[in-house]
């Protein structure tokens, strides 16, 4: 798994590459939460190179949204999702927890 | 059939999921097929890790794998504690955020990616695993 870190003006994006499963979700999670203890809490996960997702990896991402909408100081959202991570976090229940957007630049605009 | 020993460690789950891919082209299972045994066999191991074993580097995972016939079958053996899927209930995913449970996603995964899982204490006290997932089957 690799992870690339983009701040922007509004937001920073994360892009995921690779497999995440429970050996390398903790640096997912680890990764994420640095952001938001230097106070980012808008943040796009971009996804559109991750080849695969275990349960362990799609709870770093439920974790991550509940650290950012407390106290309503941002929100986690995806981006580039393909289809089969899709279904994995509708399997899960997780859709509704989370805004996601077909492209990149739509996601960034959003915030 | 192919077998082969892994330790209980969750840096070999790429491992064991390189060595269960390659039986699942063999075997003739499309992209979508593939990706469900990915996923049912790297839940499968890590509850063992995390729950049989009680942690990483107390056991191994025997991974077996068989071709032909309708698909692909993979067994997944350990000496971790006696596993009772029966007691497991799938999560309730219709509850808030704030209220889901981080357990019981994973078997609630395995039951719904493979077509046959089936379970058993062996003679010897072993928990054994087998995954089927049919060539043509649902994803």
């Amino acid at each position: 798994m690799d992870i690339t870190t983009t701040p922007y003006k509004r937001c920073t994006v994360i892009k995921v590459s690779g497999r995440v499963d429970s050996s390398t979700a903790p640096k997912l999670l680890e990764a994420i939460n640095q952001i938001q203890h230097e106070g980012q809490y808008r943040i796009v996960i971009e996804m559109d190179a991750v080849d695969f997702i275990s349960s362990s990896g799609l709870w770093v991402l439920v974790n991550s949204q509940k650290t950012s909408k407390r106290y309503n100081r941002g929100e986690v959202i995806l981006a580039c999702l393909p289809e089969k991570i899709h279904a994995s976090l509708e399997l899960a229940g997780f859709v509704p927890f989370f805004k996601m957007f077909p492209d990149l630049t739509s996601a960034v605009a959003s915030f | 059939m192919e077998t082969v020993v892994f330790p209980g460690k969750f840096a070999v789950l790429a491992d064991i999921s390189s060595f269960v891919t390659r039986a699942a082209v063999e075997a003739g299972l499309d992209h979508e097929a593939t990706y469900a045994v990915q996923i049912a066999v790297d839940e499968a191991c890590t509850n063992i890790i995390e729950h049989a074993y009680g942690g990483e580097g107390q056991g191994s995972i025997t991974c077996s794998v068989e071709t032909g016939g309708t698909g692909l079958t993979v067994i997944l053996t350990d000496t971790g504690k006696p596993f009772h899927p029966e007691k497991i209930r799938d999560p309730n995913i219709k509850v808030p955020l704030s209220k889901r449970k981080e357990r019981g996603l994973g078997l609630y995964f395995i039951r719904h990616y493979m077509d046959e899982v089936s379970f058993e204490i062996t003679q010897d006290g072993s928990n054994r695993l087998v995954l089927v997932k049919h060539r043509g089957g649902r994803g």
